[in-house]
């Protein structure tokens, strides 16, 4: 909480972005953006869990959240301003301009999934955000229940939610959903949306 | 089997489900039961042959808890192996209230997303609604006027002493204090009148808004409050009497369930649970948002890390937010309840019969919502079970792209199979109470 | 052993104590109204209210109500008090399965009536969609007033009700999902109705 994120003004993101490629700054090896106040690594997936080891180490004692994020959709409902979910399709923006819209530093290129993990040091009471793409093709990430054994239902959770699965994660299924769910919901393209509500007579059907 | 002969309704979950001893890895019951945490894992690879090699005797099975069942709080759902009435593997089973909210976050405008969350954690609300606006404000940029901020540290504060009364009616009850139930409700039901007369609605107020607040406190507000504290410590004190030091009570909860510090760090458990281990965490004072540096107050922690050192934090917890309100009442100051800014919060109700551009920007915010600038963001609050967060991401539209909460119950949860292993059925009840999971918050 | 006087003699007249008349039916009515033993279903925000209508403020005691019971088999009224999800409802239909006849349910919250504000992929839209309903009562939470009135209304429908049969064979709850657009793909993909355990 290094500025105060309330005098922050609405385009600060943009500027954050632009700013960084000038001085790339480093942490356990990652580059490292600045979002409102508050710091956020993004390592590459192979890196992912050696710069996690190294955050644990260097006293990021909890892993306060892990969460998934489906990208797929992106920017596309700020273009076309509506209620309803788009219909999905690639998005058709270019990397440069998803890299600045996702606040991604340079050198990172933006994938459809990203797997978001809050950690929480309380020594100093600092927060630190790991932000790793996940490609579509692949939606693995290495467990990190061996570095915060509370990552367990967390994982899961992602596992069930987005179906990124989490090798070597000793009991990889889902938390939620019921066993017999097909897709993953929170998924863009997961396609079961709206049940329309069904009015109906009484159920006894011969009235009270 | 249905009433009428066709197969009943199957609750099969898969793997899920508790597999039979014989079927389990040492080291999956190991750390099941936690000792993995203590141990290393070859240190555990090594237990596997003589753990493997106990065959799985007659007194074993496997018993199932819930989703219905009076004191798992809800519906969670236990699968315990028992040898006798000692609980030797746990695994919760959750699920069973499993709403979609973050996908309906994600379908709501900011304006509207105060509604959806605050019905996660029903039994503290306003903190959900406190923590997306934290959130979002953030994201915005926009600072909150003071009076904005005082008030929601105020209905905070209540909300955690009728989280708190909740919870001893609650574990009274579990705990067979049935008398317990009646006198909880009975002061808790007084909160709410407050919240009924400033909110309009006794849960899910929806009261705490992007920008600010929904609207002022009401005439008279402070005097109920005010009443409302004197009420409260003498029935605190009879619940002292009443439980505090009765030898049943003692024994029923002293020394069960323990849990230490490292285990709790391990496990990612937030709140009472740690702060019963000693361990003095609490964001009001470790990291502090609204105006918590500003008021003075006490982090009560505990010793054991047992369920008799989180009933009596919780209780002394009630106490030290009778303090904060009390400051609270105090230092209030005067002003606007919500910013001034035509993007964020609708006008004042008097200037839309005056003024057409008012009604416009009224009739705009509800209808399209503001535009949140592209980003995320994430915001923690110390609910009265843990650290709450919300993780919010906005690709520039209206709508928050993900939204995100990161529920102290659900990660609270994990600490059972822990705290009860080795305990007793009747003990079990015990754990499960004093880990005080709302299962809407839970499953989300 | 004829004694002086008695039924035998005098007809009614000969009577030293009073008596009513009435139906049957509606004795059996007045107990089965006075009576309702309720069974837990709290699931979500609504429970605490029903909870609440059961403690000292609002006393469900005044109606011979308060005797929530853990175990279906003790009770005649399923109170389903919050939202009901794709993975609780069959668990829902088992305890309803389990109570015995008569039984009534009382649908709390619109979340139970109709999915409410969460109209999405993980709730029962409505849980006449498992169980036949009784009696809904509306709002998000119902206070307790509500479910009291609800109750109340309930207990007129007993009263006035027939006594005997309820709803016909293959009626009641023999609800079916219907597959919509947009509803494939994802979800249980099942062409089957989601939840039905009676035909
Ligand atoms: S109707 Fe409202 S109060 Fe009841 S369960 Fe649904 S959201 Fe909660």
């Amino acid at each position: 909480m290094a500025d105060d994120p309330a005098t922050a003004v609405a385009d600060d993101a943009r500027e954050d972005a632009h700013e960084q490629p000038a001085e790339p700054e480093l942490l356990y090896g990652a580059p490292v953006t600045w979002m409102r106040g508050q710091q956020v690594i993004h390592p590459s997936r192979a890196d992912a869990k050696a710069v996690l080891k190294s955050a644990r180490d260097d006293g990021f004692l909890m892993c306060i959240d892990i969460a998934g994020v489906d990208y797929l959709t992106f920017g596309e409902r700020s273009s076309a301003e509506g209620s309803e979910r788009p219909i999905v399709s690639p998005t058709a923006i270019p990397v440069d301009e998803l890299r600045r819209r996702r606040s991604l530093p340079e050198g990172i290129t933006p994938d459809r999934f990203e797997v978001v993990i809050n950690l929480l040091r309380f020594a100093d009471s600092s927060r630190l955000r790991v932000r790793v793409q996940v490609p579509a093709d692949d939606p693995t990430f290495p467990t990190v229940t061996d570095l915060w054994f509370g990552a367990d239902a967390m994982e899961r959770e992602v596992f069930d939610l987005f179906g990124i699965e989490f090798t070597d994660h000793p009991d990889l299924s889902r938390i939620l959903m019921p066993e017999d769910w097909v897709g993953h919901p929170l998924r863009k393209d997961f396609n079961s949306g709206r049940i329309p509500v069904q009015f109906k007579g009484d159920p006894s059907g011969e009235g009270s | 089997m249905g009433a009428d002969g066709s197969p009943a309704a199957q609750t099969f979950e898969g793997r899920q489900e508790m597999t039979s001893a014989a079927l389990t890895s040492a080291v999956a019951k190991l750390r099941e039961s936690g000792a993995v945490m203590r141990m290393t894992e070859e240190a555990s690879q090594q237990v596997q042959e003589t753990f493997d090699g106990d065959p799985t005797g007659d007194e074993r099975m496997i018993m199932n808890m819930g989703p219905q069942h009076p004191s798992t709080h809800g519906v969670l759902r236990l699968m315990l192996e028992l040898e006798g009435e000692t609980v030797l593997r746990v695994k919760p089973v959750i699920g069973y209230l499993h709403t979609g909210m973050e996908w309906t976050g994600e379908e709501l405008t900011y304006l509207q997303g105060p509604t959806n969350v605050t019905r996660m954690d029903y039994a503290s609300p306003i903190f959900n609604e406190l923590v997306f606006c934290l959130t979002v404000e953030k994201l915005l940029g926009v600072e909150v006027p003071e009076r904005a901020t005082w008030i929601r540290m105020l209905m905070a504060e209540l909300n955690r002493m009728a989280s708190h009364l909740l919870f001893m009616a609650t574990n009274g009850m579990d705990l067979g204090a049935v008398s317990m139930m009646l006198y909880g409700w009975r002061e808790r039901e007084e909160v709410l009148r407050f919240f009924e007369m400033v909110t309009g609605l006794r849960m899910n107020h929806n009261y705490i808004r992007c920008g600010g607040v929904a609207a002022d406190l009401p005439d008279g507000w402070r005097d109920h409050v005010l009443r409302l504290l004197d009420m409260i410590p003498p029935r605190l004190d009879e619940y002292d009497t009443l439980m505090t030091g009765q030898p049943i009570w003692r024994d029923r909860l002293q020394g069960v369930g323990a849990i230490t510090a490292e285990e709790c760090v391990a496990l990612g458990v937030t709140g009472p649970i740690l702060r019963s281990t000693g361990y003095a965490w609490d964001l009001r004072r470790d990291d502090p948002y609204l105006a918590y540096d500003e008021v003075d107050f006490d982090v009560v922690v505990g010793t054991y890390g047992d369920c008799f050192d989180r009933y009596a934090i919780r209780l002394n917890e009630i106490r030290e937010s009778i303090r904060i309100v009390r400051q609270v009442l105090d230092k209030m100051p005067k002003g606007d309840y919500r910013v001034q800014d035509r993007k964020v919060t609708p006008p004042p109700r008097a200037r839309i019969d005056e003024s057409m551009e008012a009604l416009i920007h009224h009739f705009k915010i509800f209808t399209e919502g503001f535009k949140v600038p592209e980003g995320e963001a994430y915001c923690a609050v110390e609910s009265p079970r843990g650290e709450l967060g919300c993780y919010i991401v906005s690709d520039g539209s209206s709508h928050p792209y993900r939204m995100h909460i990161r529920a102290p119950s659900f990660v609270n949860l994990q600490s059972l199979p822990h705290m009860m292993h080795g305990g007793l059925i009747a003990d079990g009840v015990a754990v499960i109470s004093s880990v005080d999971p709302i299962m809407g918050e839970v499953d989300r | 052993m004829a004694k002086e006087g008695g039924l035998l003699d005098e007809g009614l007249e000969g009577l030293n104590h009073n008596f009513l008349t009435g139906q049957l039916e509606n004795l059996i009515k007045w107990a089965r109204y006075r009576s309702v033993f309720p069974a837990t279903f709290g699931l979500a925000c609504c429970a605490i209210e029903m909870m609440a209508a059961g403690g000292p403020h609002y006393d469900l005691a005044r109606f011979g109500m308060e005797v929530f019971r853990a175990s279906p088999r003790q009770a005649d009224l399923m109170i389903v008090a919050g939202r009901v999800s794709q993975k609780m409802a069959p668990v829902l239909r088992q305890i309803y399965d389990q109570m015995v006849e008569p039984k009534w349910v009382i649908s709390m919250g619109v979340c139970a009536s109709s999915g409410g504000m969460f109209n999405n992929y993980a709730l029962v839209q409505g849980v006449d969609q498992v169980v036949p309903v009784d009696v809904y009562a509306p709002g998000c939470p119902p206070g307790p007033e509500t479910l009291m009135h609800a109750i109340m209304t309930l207990h007129e429908k007993i009263k006035d009700g027939e006594l005997t049969k309820r709803r016909g064979a293959g009626k009641g709850a023999g609800l079916v999902i219907e597959q919509r657009d947009g509803q494939t793909g994802g979800g249980r993909g099942l062409e089957q109705p989601v939840l039905l355990s009676r035909s």
